[in-house]
């Protein structure tokens, strides 16, 4: 195990604790940048698609992990994010590089006015005015055809940058690098969040709302801000969801999106950026996963293709129970529990990890 | 100009009077205690201090001006910081962090700019930190930097409440019970901290303690309470004499006053 020996207060500062760890970040990102060269162009439309959820999946856990407001209507920002990202680049003839971050900044407007009245609920009853969000949002586009297109979708035209084309299918790589680069600079800023105030302030919040008051937060401002940042970045992952899906409808965005997008961040790991990651790996891969398994009973039995309807959530489904119940810090804290093995082998204790009881709260004053 | 003035204030909920006509100054440099039985309002006056409760009837004044009008979440700017009687520390985060919560009133960024983390937020956020570390080292805390609170002792988690207070760097500070649930030795260090707290760093404390001890080594001036009312103002050992009070606490055939009550 390393020790860091702080010598500046910039030691608590900066983004990695000290170089090795630095080291593997910069190659993780290296070998992200050359997988194209690695693998076929099939799996790199995959690896953009897990690029993509992990956006999304960021947006929700900064307002889940970070600030424990619950949310069961992300999708709803997604679909925001989509449709007016298309319908800036079609109406108003704006270049991607402007229709993006304003469909970013549309759908965190409409989440920070949304928090207006949602923000004084807690726990289950804001579970339920998100989820009814959800459900709303699915309608509204249904009903804004004139706009939206109605149940017909909404085809999203390839992205243009310097008269440059993002195709999905005509050169994935490049849309891939684009994603990834997008990527990369929202987990920076994630970053920054979480190493700055404002990130303290959400932790604050999610912790003890009563406390965040005596220390000067102002609680009702800083959800807010939470819904709109966490919104913002939803909605953006929604504007590439909208380009890599090349047609959506309102079906696209969906309840069941919204719940998908929650059971990637708990699978994952709450509270984490790592987690936002692992849980997007787990949903994409699962169903390439399940056909592969399929394909090979099928050849080993010779009974031919099977289908099993359901299959696919009954499994995602079966694997969220399981981590509830065995692992609710999600793949990232079971990760950190297996390197804390090897770090201290052969000291790890198996209660390490236990979280001590906690003190009675006070609810009254809430 | 007294810096906290309490004038004929009363809290009811329902039909329960909580606090009932209740009076008193804090003056400047002074160790101000409240004592008196549970449920006697002693906690209740500190959340309408704090502005989590607003009284019925009655006005509070800091430094001269009513702060009723206020927002909870704007009273530390004011200078009034608060401890929480059941502990209320920021569990899923490190001491460290937490302390440095207790200086978000002095943060000058934006959303924006921290988010990008410009040269002006990592600027603050050092002056942020050493201003934390300050309280580190008065409190002794300096083994326990990096520790996650879910996992801390309760004594330690009761250090680094007053820690968290004290990095608002507040004019006033309210101590709900700094001693429950410690160990002799651990009360032996809240009395010098408090000490400390009152002529190092200048600043006036505002206590609710039942550890008579406690009270009497440091307070100056001490209020006791019963069912909403006061019972007696004064120094810890008037109060301690005062008829009224020993009524209170041990009934009233019984005039010899012993051991943490009276």
């Amino acid at each position: 195990m390393r020790t860091v020996f702080k010598t500046s207060y910039d030691a608590d500062i900066r983004l990695f604790k000290h170089n090795a760890q630095a080291f593997w970040y910069l190659l993780l990102f290296a070998v992200a940048i050359l997988l194209p060269f690695l693998v076929s162009d099939f799996l790199i439309g995959e690896a953009t698609l897990v690029l993509i959820w992990s956006i999304c999946g960021m947006g929700l856990m900064i307002l889940v992990g970070q600030t424990g407001q619950a949310s069961l209507g992300h999708a709803a920002f997604m679909a925001i994010g989509a449709y007016s990202n298309v319908l800036y680049q079609e109406h108003f003839s704006m270049p991607f590089l402007l229709s993006f971050p304003l469909s970013g900044l549309t759908a965190g407007i409409a989440g920070a006015l949304i928090a207006l009245p949602t923000t004084r609920l807690h726990g289950i009853y804001l579970a339920i005015a998100t989820l009814a969000i959800s459900v709303l949002a699915e309608d509204l586009i249904v009903i804004l055809e004139p706009i939206t297109g109605g149940v017909a979708g909404l085809f999203a035209p390839d992205i243009q940058i310097f008269g440059f084309t993002f195709n999905r299918y005509g050169n994935p790589v490049e849309l891939y690098w684009l994603v990834l680069a997008i990527t990369f600079v929202i987990v920076y800023l994630y970053r920054n969040l979480l190493r700055s105030p404002l990130g303290r302030s959400f932790a604050a919040v999610r912790d003890s709302e009563v406390s965040a008051k005596a220390m000067g937060v102002n609680v009702a401002r800083t959800k807010m801000l939470a819904f709109a940042v966490s919104c913002t970045i939803t909605g953006l992952g929604g504007a590439l969801m909208g380009h890599f899906a090349t047609v959506f409808t309102h079906e696209t965005f969906n309840l069941i999106m919204s719940i998908t997008l929650l059971l990637i961040i708990v699978v994952g790991g709450l509270g984490t950026i790592h987690g936002a990651f692992f849980g997007a790996i787990i949903f994409v891969l699962l169903p390439l996963l399940i056909s592969m398994t399929r394909d090979s009973v099928a050849w080993l039995t010779g009974a031919g293709s099977i289908t099993i309807p359901g299959l696919e959530q009954g499994i995602f489904g079966a694997i969220l129970i399981g981590f509830i119940l065995f692992e609710p810090m999600g793949i990232y804290g079971r990760w950190l529990k297996i390197r804390t093995y090897f770090q201290l082998f052969p000291f790890y204790r198996k209660d390490m990890f236990r979280r001590q009881k906690s003190y009675l709260k006070t609810e009254r004053t809430r | 100009m007294s810096l906290l003035e309490l004038t004929n204030v009363t809290l009811r909920f329902g039909g329960l009077v909580a606090v009932n006509d209740v009076s008193f100054n804090v003056e400047e440099g002074e160790v101000f205690a409240l004592v008196g039985p549970n449920g006697a309002g002693k906690s209740t006056i500190f959340n309408m201090i704090s502005r989590f409760y607003t009284p019925a009837e009655g006005d509070i004044f800091y430094e001269g001006k009513s702060i009723l009008g206020r927002e909870a979440h704007e009273i530390p700017q004011l200078g009034i910081a608060r401890t929480f009687q059941n502990i209320e520390l920021f569990e899923q985060a490190s001491v460290l962090q937490n302390l440095l919560v207790g200086r978000h009133t002095h943060c000058r960024s934006n959303f924006i700019t921290d988010m990008i983390f410009t040269p002006f937020v990592r600027e603050e956020e050092r002056r942020h930190r050493e201003a934390v570390e300050h309280v580190i080292d008065f409190l002794d805390l300096q083994a326990y930097r990096e520790k996650m609170i879910a996992g801390l002792p309760y004594g330690v988690r009761k250090v680094v409440e007053m820690g968290r207070a004290l990095a608002i760097k507040p004019k006033l500070l309210l101590l709900d019970e700094p001693a429950s649930g410690l160990s002799v030795e651990e009360t032996q260090d809240v009395a010098f901290w408090i000490e400390d707290i009152k002529k190092v760093m200048g600043i006036t404390v505002l206590m609710v303690e039942h550890d008579m001890h406690l009270v009497g080594a440091v307070s100056d001036r001490v209020m006791a309470l019963a069912d909403g009312r006061m019972l007696a103002i004064g120094t810890p050992q008037e109060v301690q004499n005062d008829p009224a009070v020993i009524e209170a606490y041990l009934g009233s055939d019984d005039t010899a006053g012993s051991g943490e009550a009276a």
